[in-house]
């Protein structure tokens, strides 16, 4: 037994006594998780890969900013999309990015409630993801309106024209359903990050880093009534956006369910969109740690342990995916609805054949691999697997919409939907806009949260006998 | 005294581990003090106890933060729908409950989580910019690895002296004056 708790100086491989990668690798204090982590942001000097990296995202950044200014002279015309495929790339780009959002609010929330410490080193960053992916979602159903200047026209607001919003659309759902989880993530990201700003605030060596950081911190103390309401504060957030994070992909696969569209019209959507958008958000999140640790020499914080917890999370909702396939294509034929049964077909056999192999192949048969525990150990595996995840899932939203919007019930009402190269450049910047803003969050913010950090260190804990003095 | 208590805050002492802090602060309490705060890096639950716990009102403000929201939210939609714009969609009543459901709740959770974030902030008293702990150069180190405990000038047992000899007893790394 005793040899099982030997540390090992690789702290990717050092083994507590549960035979499972320790969630911290051993021999950190107080000062050293604190020092490690904010010495990314204050002390160490930005490295030529920093800016490389930031650069390519920004160019792309800037690819987005020309692609919408370009659909604003000219309208949305300029996109592939025509009756009878009125959605295609700006809606699957939608509800891939903010699938991805859900990650972080399960991570940060869900695995919080449910006493996970592992979640400690990833949360915050995963919860950074959630902000920039719900921002790249956010943008394309408001350009997608065609005229996007109105779309305050969404909002219920007293008007000269005496009109209010039509409360009985999914579309009005969406609308509040993305926007509360835009703002409730923001607040849990932000209230998370107070106490880490306080100690960025009081490290930072130059006078802007502590004017800064010092405003953003609100004047932090680490009181022990501030900390009782902060955790309050923090364990209701958490406690209100665990069904929040499942609403958000169940509203937005009513905008489907809703319609009566062969394809859409399917009573599994909401838990195999909430399914699929925590499987997608998990692979972003490795696709993201991996070579973040690699990077920033983080194996300490972020272990083997976390890697191999996400491909289990990974796994499991991977298969419910593959589930929610099997009855798409059970209840097709069970209902005995011509047209719901051409549906299937047309996806195996019809145009857009090879992306739904495509899909099968990297959503179904890939991740099987996540069964080997080798694999699931094994970071530069399971980074591939999360790319091809990623993919996977943009297909399966691809052909949820476009395979089902092109052949639906009049054969003369038929077509064919090809992406232009603005579609393409519009998806590809908000790639760059993701990316930007992450390197900004991993420059500037800490990237893991200290002060959690330091609960889950051994010396954290009240040694209840030497409380009497 | 009276003229040193006036531009003094409090005394404060320096420790070096939660254990020492938690004791420290409770036997403070024993002696009689009540009004201290205690600071440390981390959420320490304990501590809050050791100093007197009482619960804070934060769940009820959510909740009904949360009500609000869910009852706005709601009349909001049955208003718009019914009194200021009543269109026919379908058929389907005015009043279309099952489909005013998801923005009613989306408004009951966004209400909450404002309340939570801003009845933390305001039971805590924050944004607060000047606070005279500050003043201490070595509290920089709270937010990293130390634990602090201030008793403060307006306690009614504060003493400059007698209150510093307290300190000194419960183990500290060191006791400083705080200025106000």
């Amino acid at each position: 037994m005793t040899e099982r708790n030997v540390e090992i100086e690789d702290p990717l491989h050092a083994v507590v006594g549960t035979g499972k990668p320790p969630v911290i690798a051993p021999g950190h204090t107080f000062s050293t998780v604190t020092d490690k982590i904010s010495a990314i942001v204050l002390t160490r000097k930005t490295s030529l890969g920093w800016y490389a990296g930031f650069g390519v995202a920004f160019l792309l950044t800037m690819l987005l900013l020309v692609s919408v200014t370009y659909l604003v002279l000219k309208g949305i015309g300029i996109w592939g999309n025509n009756v009878p495929v009125g959605w295609a790339f700006e809606i699957t780009n939608f509800v891939w990015w903010i699938g991805i959002g859900h990650a972080g609010t399960l991570i940060s929330a869900i695995l919080l409630l449910l006493k996970q410490t592992w979640r400690t080193s990833i949360n915050r960053f995963a919860e950074a993801m959630t902000l920039f992916a719900v921002a790249c979602a956010g943008l394309f159903p408001a350009i997608h309106t065609g005229r996007p200047w109105l779309d305050y026209w969404l909002l219920p607001y007293p008007n000269t024209m005496g009109v209010w919003p039509q409360f009985r659309s999914p579309i009005m759902w969406d609308v509040f359903a993305v926007s509360t989880y835009a703002t409730v993530s923001a607040l849990f990201w932000y209230i998370g990050l107070v106490p880490d700003l306080a100690t960025l605030r009081d490290r930072s060596q130059s006078k802007t880093g502590r004017v800064i950081y010092g405003m953003l911190a609100m004047g932090w103390r680490g009181s022990a009534a501030h900390w009782h309401r902060y955790e309050v504060a923090y364990l209701l957030l958490a406690g209100l956006a665990t069904p929040l994070v499942v609403s958000v992909h169940t509203v937005v696969s009513f905008d489907f369910s809703i319609a009566i569209l062969p394809g859409w019209h399917a009573t599994i959507f909401p838990p195999y969109f909430v399914a699929g958008a925590i499987y997608s958000g998990f692979a972003m999140v490795l696709t993201l740690a991996i070579p973040i640790r690699a990077v920033y020499g983080l194996e300490d914080f972020i272990t083997l342990r976390h890697l191999q917890n996400m491909a289990k999370v990974m796994l499991v909702t991977g298969l419910i995916v593959v589930y929610g396939y099997m009855t798409e294509a059970f209840m097709a034929w069970y209902s005995a609805d011509k047209f719901e049964m051409y549906v299937p077909i047309n996806r195996m056999t019809g145009a857009y054949a090879p992306f739904y192999w495509g899909l099968l192949f990297c959503n179904a048969v890939v991740p099987q691999c996540l069964w080997l525990r080798r694999v699931r150990s094994s970071p530069i595996a399971l980074f591939v697997i999360a790319i091809v995840v990623n993919i996977g899932m943009w297909l399966e939203r691809f052909i949820i919409i476009v395979v089902s919007l092109h052949r639906d019930f009049l054969p003369s009402a038929w077509g064919m939907y090809a992406p232009t190269i603005w579609d393409w450049s519009t998806y590809v910047g908000t790639i760059g806009l993701f990316l930007a803003l992450l390197f900004l969050f991993v420059r500037f913010l800490p990237m893991i949260s200290i002060f959690e950090m330091r609960t889950i260190l051994p010396e954290a804990k009240v040694d209840e006998d030497l409380r009497v003095i | 005294m009276a003229r040193a208590t006036a531009s003094v805050y409090g005394l404060m002492a320096e420790f070096d581990d939660p254990t020492t802090l938690v004791a420290a602060a409770a036997e403070a309490r024993r002696e009689g003090y009540q009004s201290m705060d205690a600071y440390s890096p981390y959420p320490i639950e304990e501590l809050h106890e050791a100093l007197g716990a009482h619960h804070t009102k934060l769940p009820l403000i959510v909740l009904i933060g949360g009500l609000c929201g869910c009852i706005g939210g709601y009349a909001l939609q049955l208003w718009a729908s019914a009194v200021a714009y009543p269109i026919n969609v379908g058929g389907k009543p005015y009043n279309s409950w099952p489909a005013f459901i998801p923005i009613t709740f989306e408004c009951t959770i966004l209400a909450a989580a404002l309340s939570a974030v801003l009845g933390m902030l305001a039971l805590n008293r924050l944004p607060m910019p000047y606070h005279p702990v500050f003043n201490v150069p070595r509290f920089a180190l709270a937010s990293r690895n130390r634990f602090f405990l201030c008793i403060e000038s307006k306690d009614p047992k504060f003493d400059l002296d007698g209150t510093r000899r307290f300190l000194e007893t419960l183990n500290p790394r060191e006791v400083s004056t705080v200025a106000d």
